[in-house]
């Protein structure tokens, strides 16, 4: 979609644009009513599609329409043929019945060699808890399982359903980076469904706010001042759609401090008013809002 | 060495737990730990049609449990109810069915309880033999579709948007259910091939970290049972069946108590990181 994105190790996928998955037009109904409609989505190799919207707005029947989990009532969905789909569904509830370790539950749907299985884990932060039953993760392990999981196999599209829930701040980040990161390493295409309505990975190509219809698309600072986006939310929500583009900027530390680009060490990201201006990353600026804690506690 | 009718029973019953072991593990991880008592349910309205329609018993009883095994997968996507509820409909239904199939058949003067409830130790060479023979292509077919079948017992929607075909999984194995209960019945009876399929199962859940092992281990637990129920029987003179049920409920009571936790935590200590 966008040469400027595309990564530069390329080689494995020499069309860089190839088309993965495509919605068009497409709708569910159930019982009457539409949980989604008029839906048109293309997700092209190396591109990062992110579905935001309210509750209800029909952002994962869209990603179950793309991978073929529901069948639209109308338009269509299109897939590659013999595409490799990693997924990271947005609820799973493993049976305590079921004698499962992280190890095995890896290997589910693929084979995996013991290396790889090392690399995902390590890479999602969990290399320790390899032997660990999956009953006894908790909520924020076990995200980082699925994603884990999910890469593994080095997927041609990766479809995530609120991938980070659950998952506590600095690890969001870290996580956000490493789907950016996967993006760019192995060249899938990815759609991503935002658990959090004003963050925005600034990876992204494209943002679908949906709110039982498209609303509004584009990147997402286009989004952020569209006027539907603005009505739909409201100008406070507007002005806080925040991008995580951190990464130039500062680093958290795992003792919980915060290293500048400057090279200089504090206790958190801004020390002097509790904001931050001239600030890629305005996540802050919504973390207190209030309805946030909320949020973050429900996982 | 086959003519004693004890070794010919202990080589049946340990066939029959191998298979039902690594099933039953399914049966349990699925909820559906009333599934035999419904497939034997059906079996009484399979044996009924054969005698209606001169047909093979087994025959009629694997094509009568394959209907229900199927009719099972039906309801479970339509009806809104849940698997129990689905069983307990589907056993009752078989059962009345039958019993009105064998009212129409006033002719009919067979003691139908021996077709099902067999007798272990009048087990024949030939039953070994049927016992063994599907059993192997039993357990082969559910070596193929393993992967599959897990991946749709941990989470339908990941399996299906992975790749993998759940529905296909689950059809190949209510077919080995209905092909278990209809082989094993007659032969070694009803009430054993259930409990063959659940309590060693549950034996080997505290025992296994994997569902692999759970799966080998319940079939040894199975095997294990059945020799010693065997054995006992003997020794005390007690019904061969239920004393090979005795003693899969002793190996699941003893699975529970600390000491076997600590055996398999200890066999497991090889392979955990320091």
């Amino acid at each position: 979609m966008n040469e400027a994105m595309m990564p530069p190790q390329h080689a494995r996928h020499p069309v860089a644009t190839e088309c993965l998955a495509r919605l068009e037009n497409a709708g569910v109904e159930r019982g009457g009513r539409w949980l989604v409609r008029g839906v048109d989505l293309e997700i092209a190799r190396g591109e990062i599609v992110t579905l935001i919207g309210p509750n209800g707005s029909g952002k994962s029947t869209t990603a179950r329409m793309a991978l073929g989990l529901v069948k639209p009532d109308h338009g269509s969905a299109w897939r590659a043929r013999g595409l490799r789909v990693g997924y990271v569904p947005q609820r799973l509830a493993i049976d305590w019945t079921l004698p499962l370790t992280v190890e095995r539950f890896m290997r589910l749907t693929f084979h995996l060699a013991d290396a790889e299985i090392d690399a995902a884990l390590a890479e999602t932060g969990i290399a320790h808890l390899r032997r660990a039953e999956v009953q006894h993760l908790s909520g924020g392990e076990f995200q980082r399982m699925l994603l884990a999981r999910a890469i593994a196999h080095r997927p041609d599209l990766l479809v995530l359903d609120e991938p980070v829930q659950g998952v506590d701040f600095s690890g969001e980040i870290a996580l956000y980076d490493l789907i950016a990161g996967v993006r760019n390493r192995i060249g899938c295409g990815i759609l991503l469904i935002s658990h959090d309505l004003h963050v925005v990975m600034a990876a992204t190509d494209t943002v679908l706010c949906l709110n039982g219809h498209v609303c509004c698309r584009g990147t997402p600072h286009a989004v952020a001042e569209s006027p539907e986006y603005l009505r739909l939310f409201g100008t406070r929500a507007g002005s806080a759609l925040a991008v995580y583009a951190h990464h130039h900027d500062h680093t958290h530390l795992p003792d919980g401090r915060v290293r500048h680009a400057d090279g200089t060490v504090t206790e958190d990201c801004h020390p002097g008013d509790g904001h931050h201006a001239g600030h890629a990353h305005h996540e802050e600026d919504h973390r207190g809002d209030g309805h946030h804690g909320k949020d973050r506690g429900n996982a | 060495m086959l003519d004693d009718f004890f070794v010919r029973a202990l080589i049946a019953g340990i066939g029959v737990a191998i298979v039902a072991g690594p099933l039953g593990c399914f049966i349990i991880w699925r909820r559906l730990a009333y599934f035999g008592d419904t497939l034997s349910h059906s079996a009484l309205l399979g044996v009924a049609l054969a005698f209606l329609l001169q047909v093979d018993i087994m025959l009629a009883v694997f094509a009568v449990s394959a209907a229900a095994s199927l009719a099972l997968l039906a309801l479970q996507r339509r009806a809104a109810l849940s698997s129990d509820a689905l069983l307990g409909l589907l056993a009752h239904s078989a059962l009345a069915l039958g019993l009105v199939c064998l009212g129409f058949m006033s002719w009919v003067r067979i003691d139908l309880m021996g077709y099902l409830f067999g007798d272990i130790l009048a087990v024949s060479a030939a039953d070994i033999a049927v016992i063994y023979g599907g059993g192997a292509t039993v357990l082969a077919i559910l070596a193929l579709v393993w992967r599959p079948l897990f991946a749709a017992t941990v989470n339908r929607e990941l399996a299906r948007a992975e790749g993998l075909d759940p529905d296909r999984a689950d059809i190949v194995f209510m077919l080995l259910m209905a092909l278990v209960i209809a082989f094993a019945m007659k032969i070694v009876g009803v009430l054993l091939v259930t409990a063959l399929l659940i309590i060693p199962a549950a034996t080997a859940r505290r025992l296994s970290s994997g569902p692999e092992r759970m799966a080998v281990v319940a079939a040894l637990a199975g095997a294990v049972a059945v020799a010693l129920g065997l054995f006992g029987s003997l020794e005390w003179d007690t019904p061969s069946g239920p004393s090979i049920i005795v003693a899969a409920l002793a190996l699941f009571i003893a699975s529970l108590t600390p000491l076997a936790r600590f055996g398999a935590a200890a066999s497991l200590a090889g392979k955990r990181r320091p």
